[in-house]
């Protein structure tokens, strides 16, 4: 189903979470919201969930209007960061709670937990308690939970964020296949760029109460519209009015039209990227990013002269509007 | 390890263990020694004469019925304090400690002043043919009154330790407001509710001293087992004295034994 925010605002006393918020969630897709600690992305999935009530503005689920709905019957699901596991319950127990308290029938829940049990591949757990899981398996049976009733929507409040790194990505990859397969419109926050990029098919970039910016992946990092988006979906260098991303400063031996001169600071090499630090000639800083390919043809070394040319650049006027430089020649 | 920690660690020890001896274990143990003095036999016709039994009666009764009503009142003021924001809230919260910070006399002269026939509630109650002081519903009040904190004290810290994060789960599953508190809430905080239980049951099995003001104390009528031990001791009757004192801590301790069986039992499933 498809979710409109229309004018959402949220104030905790004094402080605004949630500014004038308009957000549109297409049918069946996979959208992250993401922004750094106090953004209000938090806030506003909760206020789609119902576990807040928004002080203006609405919400719609499949366009019905659902502001005045209470939580437990806008059939959302809902997925916390620390889990929220019925800790006196099994597996079993945690999953089927959700059918049981719209008694459903037994045979029915049996067969629906079975089912889920499978599809989050819990199997042999069953009748373990949450106690005895490791957080990556808590996570899939809250996941599970959530799913049992069939939601309308799937929200997920930082799902991985509880989660070590190589199970984190691991997951990540398995929530990918999972809307694959369930196809149920997915939301989920994140304050980690790369985790919105490889999962998400829409980012939503949101920053003290309001939405900087909302597009695909490849959009935000293309085309910003504000250098905060800029520098939050990716890096970025800055110099004078200009905002260059590594991988557009290119390095030479050779003095080219709109080249400066560097001194290589240091050189750092991540496997096949290589990272270049550079000093300029007014004191300015300036990182560069490489193939291991490109830096071994040009034979770097610390301390080393090199001239560095931004191939691409953004600017963004005072009402951050942006313009794209491309200062190829 | 050096000769002088181990020295405090044992000096500790004999203190803690000396401390419990003088104050607590030699006092009641002589209480168990003086019944037997007293001889069997009279301990149990004094227990089983009707006043005796009346009073046991009288104070079951009393745990009965404040027992159950502090618990809900418990559970639910707990559940305000942790859960809900509203004006007024420190004031709720101070003003549940009160029997806790007045001395159970004052408790009981203080629902005389309320509840008796010239109090400004109790006329109007004693012309509608309703008698609170010197009657059982006095004496239910003020046992209600002086084990009120035991529930919410208990139940506030375990309410605040879990968080609220099951119950929105809850709620996004679809289970109402009392779904969640029935399915989720309770059994979270059962063992909280548990221990509350346990110490206004044994508070109001030993109640005395507003028991003692309320009730006027008529033998066979108004008599609960404390006052039953006090009388009986006053009148140079040991056997009663020291039967009931032990028959009263008998029931406190084996309340406290259920209850830590059934958490052991739980806890080995």
């Amino acid at each position: 189903m498809s979710i409109i925010i229309d004018g959402a605002t949220k104030r905790f006393g004094a402080f605004t979470a949630l500014d004038n918020v308009s957000i549109e969630v297409p049918d069946g897709s996979l959208t992250a919201l993401l922004g750094p600690s106090g953004s209000g992305k938090s806030t506003l999935l909760r206020v789609i969930a119902g576990l807040e009530r928004p002080d203006l503005g609405e919400v719609m689920i499949g366009g019905g209007d659902v502001t005045r709905i209470p939580v437990e019957e806008r059939g959302v699901g809902f997925v916390f960061q620390h889990y929220a596991a019925f800790k006196h319950m099994t597996v079993r127990g945690n999953i089927a709670f959700g059918l049981q308290v719209r008694k459903r029938p037994k045979a029915e829940v049996a067969a629906r937990v079975d089912e889920l049990i499978r599809l989050v591949h819990l199997e042999g757990f069953a009748n373990r308690y949450p106690a005895q899981l490791s957080g990556g398996q808590r996570q899939r049976m809250a996941l599970a939970r959530a799913l049992a009733v069939e939601p309308r929507v799937l929200l997920l409040d930082e799902p991985f964020g509880a989660l070590d790194a190589t199970v984190r990505k691991e997951l990540r990859e398995w929530l990918r296949r999972l809307h694959d397969e369930v196809h149920v419109t997915t939301i989920f926050v994140t304050h980690d760029q790369e985790e919105a990029m490889d999962v998400a098919e829409q980012i939503v970039v949101m920053r003290d109460g309001h939405v900087e910016q909302a597009g695909s992946p490849v959009e935000l990092y293309e085309h910003p519209a504000t250098e905060f988006v800029m520098g939050f979906v990716g890096e970025v260098n800055r110099r004078g009015a200009l905002f260059i991303r590594p991988h557009d400063v290119e390095l030479s031996h050779l003095r080219e039209p709109g080249a400066e001169e560097a001194m290589i600071e240091r050189i750092v090499h991540l496997g096949f990227e290589v990272r270049v630090a550079l000093l300029l000639a007014d004191g300015d800083r300036l990182w560069a990013q490489l193939s291991r390919t490109q830096a071994q043809e040009l034979e770097l070394a610390h301390g080393q002269i090199v001239y560095a040319r931004p191939s691409r650049a953004r600017v963004f006027d005072e009402e951050g509007e942006p313009s794209t430089a491309e200062l190829a020649a | 390890m050096s000769s002088r920690s181990r020295l405090g660690r044992y000096g500790l020890r004999f203190f803690a263990l000396g401390y419990l001896a003088f104050l607590l274990v030699m006092p009641v143990g002589m209480v168990f020694v003086r019944m037997f003095d007293a001889g069997l036999g009279d301990v149990w016709s004094a227990i089983t004469s009707p006043d005796g039994v009346h009073a046991f009666y009288l104070t079951l009764l009393m745990v009965l019925i404040a027992v159950p009503l502090n618990t809900i009142f418990g559970i639910g003021c707990a559940l305000l304090l942790v859960r809900t924001e509203f004006r007024g809230k420190a004031l709720l919260n101070a003003v549940i400690d009160i029997p806790f910070a007045i001395s159970p006399v004052v408790i009981g002269l203080s629902l005389v002043l309320v509840y008796g026939n010239f109090g400004w509630f109790g006329g109007w109650l004693a012309d509608h043919g309703i008698q609170v002081i010197f009657s059982v519903p006095g004496m239910a009040l003020a046992t209600i009154f002086v084990s009120l904190p035991f529930v919410v004290r208990e139940v506030v810290p375990v309410l605040q330790e879990i968080g609220d994060e099951q119950e929105q789960a809850a709620r996004t599953l679809g289970a109402s407001p009392w779904q969640t508190f029935g399915r989720v809430t309770l059994p979270a905080i059962r063992w909280g509710v548990a221990y509350g239980v346990v110490l206004s049951t044994a508070r109001a099995l030993g109640e005395f001293g507003a028991v003692s003001v309320v009730s006027g104390r008529i033998t066979g009528q108004t008599e609960t087992v404390p006052l039953f031990v006090q009388r009986a001791f006053t009148n140079f009757d040991p056997a009663g004295a020291y039967g009931a004192s032990v028959a009263l801590a008998l029931i406190a301790v084996a309340t406290l034994l259920i209850m830590n069986f059934a958490r052991r039992k739980e806890a080995a499933t």
